[in-house]
């Protein structure tokens, strides 16, 4: 992949957030993805770990338990289990492809050729795939809170211009936008929010919850 | 200290331009060069950690990280027991992770920072947070004390820009490093001086194009 080829990046915002845990999981996954994809983010990230590198050596020092240090020395030598590391699989970054447990996505239709696969979805937001048909129009839609929308493979276009594969689209309420699929290949996206979609005639807004979009 | 510096200290190469051939010293019976003696002693122990296994530099790394650690914690508004034990887990994947510390890319304390925040979170949530892959092989490249020290230097400078910020200036971004701050917050706060660490993004990514361009 031709990482120079990323034109929409993290807002240092985003980062700073992540970079101290402070993101839903769902924003998180997306961060992490673009991450993955990334070495301008990859190095605002780590910009971003040494300011807060700074402020834990600046923190107020507290005052330790007399066992604790022994406990630790004497647990070095015992065994661990790894945690798994998810590669990239496919067009699936490490941390999305952890997300789905390193299995093909299932795709579930949402109308107009459009699929979704939802990763998962609570009352902090959800984060799901979506599969735009090459050349298909998403209906017009705005948002009630923030929407984070990667490209994992094709491009789409709408009102604010053009995302190549890694590019990521922030929509927040003032986005009103009709993305377009481009038209060599399906558009795939991974897409989380932190409120539900409003479509404006993709589906009538009651079914919304049944569909979780 | 002696001890570890002295391990530590001969596999770092220098490249042919940054490093220094001049003032070198005798130390414990091995040519040092004066960068490898400025690199700090936090970055030095978790070398050794990670590439000897050294228990005593990391009760060392223990001593200088563990109280801070604490004192993060218990800022956030956990109790002493909770705070130690995120100290324990922190430290313990310390040890356990340190084979993916980079100093090229990573001061230790950037590195146990986000491996704090991480670990913290994760235990507060119990999941585990979406994490970006790791860059591949890059563990393999000899320690390289010009560019560990050119990092500790914009760490140096970051950190000389943070003490120039006004108290209530400072006081927000480091609520919002000990993430005491949502991304909305962080957003409409102003004087955040994310412009300060732009220089040091823009280095560390010509470092990670370098990498990168030596993988392929």
């Amino acid at each position: 992949m031709n990482m120079s080829a990323i034109k929409h990046h993290i807002p240092d915002h985003l980062l700073a957030a992540y970079s101290a845990g402070n993101l839903s999981d769902a924003f998180a996954l997306v961060v992490a993805t673009h991450i993955s994809m990334c070495s301008d983010c990859r190095a605002s990230l780590e910009a971003h770990h040494m300011t807060g590198g700074i402020f834990l050596e600046d923190a107020p020092a507290q005052d330790i338990s007399a066992g604790l240090k022994g406990d630790i020395l004497a647990q070095l030598d015992n065994p661990f289990r790894p945690e798994p590391v998810h590669e990239r699989r496919g067009i699936y970054p490490g941390p999305l492809n952890a997300a789905l447990k390193a299995q093909d996505p299932i795709w579930k239709k949402l109308g107009m050729g459009v699929h979704q696969s939802i990763l998962s979805a609570d009352s902090e937001g959800s984060v799901r795939l979506l599969w735009i048909p090459a050349g298909q129009k998403v209906p017009d839609h705005g948002h009630n809170g923030l929407e984070l929308t990667l490209v994992l493979q094709g491009s789409f276009s709408d009102e604010t211009g053009f995302y190549g594969t890694g590019d990521l689209e922030i929509g927040d309420e003032d986005l009103e936008h009709t993305p377009t699929a481009g038209p060599d290949m399906p558009c795939i996206c991974l897409a989380a929010t932190d409120a539900p979609l409003r479509f404006k005639d993709f589906m009538p807004r009651l079914l919304q919850p049944l569909f979780r979009i | 200290m002696a001890m570890i510096a002295q391990v530590l200290i001969s596999p770092l190469r220098h490249n042919k331009t940054g490093g220094s051939t001049v003032g070198q010293a005798q130390y414990g019976g091995r040519s040092v060069s004066e960068d490898d003696s400025k690199i700090s002693d936090q970055t030095k122990q978790l070398l050794a950690v990670r590439d000897q296994r050294d228990k005593v530099a990391f009760a060392a790394l223990f001593d200088y990280f563990a109280p801070r650690l604490k004192g993060v914690m218990m800022r956030s508004g956990c109790s002493s027991a909770q705070a130690e034990e995120v100290v324990q887990d922190v430290m313990l994947t310390v040890w356990r992770k340190a084979s993916q510390f980079d100093p090229h890319r990573a001061q230790a304390s950037a590195w146990i920072y986000q491996i704090g925040r991480n670990r913290h979170i994760d235990m507060l949530r119990k999941t585990n947070r979406p994490q970006p892959e790791e860059l591949e092989s890059m563990f393999e490249v000899e320690p390289d004390a010009t560019q560990i020290l050119a990092l500790q230097q914009e760490a140096g400078q970051l950190k000389a820009a943070i003490q120039t910020l006004s108290h209530d200036q400072r006081d927000v971004i480091e609520r919002a490093y000990l993430g005491e701050l949502s991304h909305q917050e962080i957003s409409t706060q102003t004087g955040l001086p994310l412009g300060t660490i732009k220089s040091r993004i823009r280095l560390g990514l010509e470092r990670l194009r370098h990498e990168l361009k030596g993988l392929r």
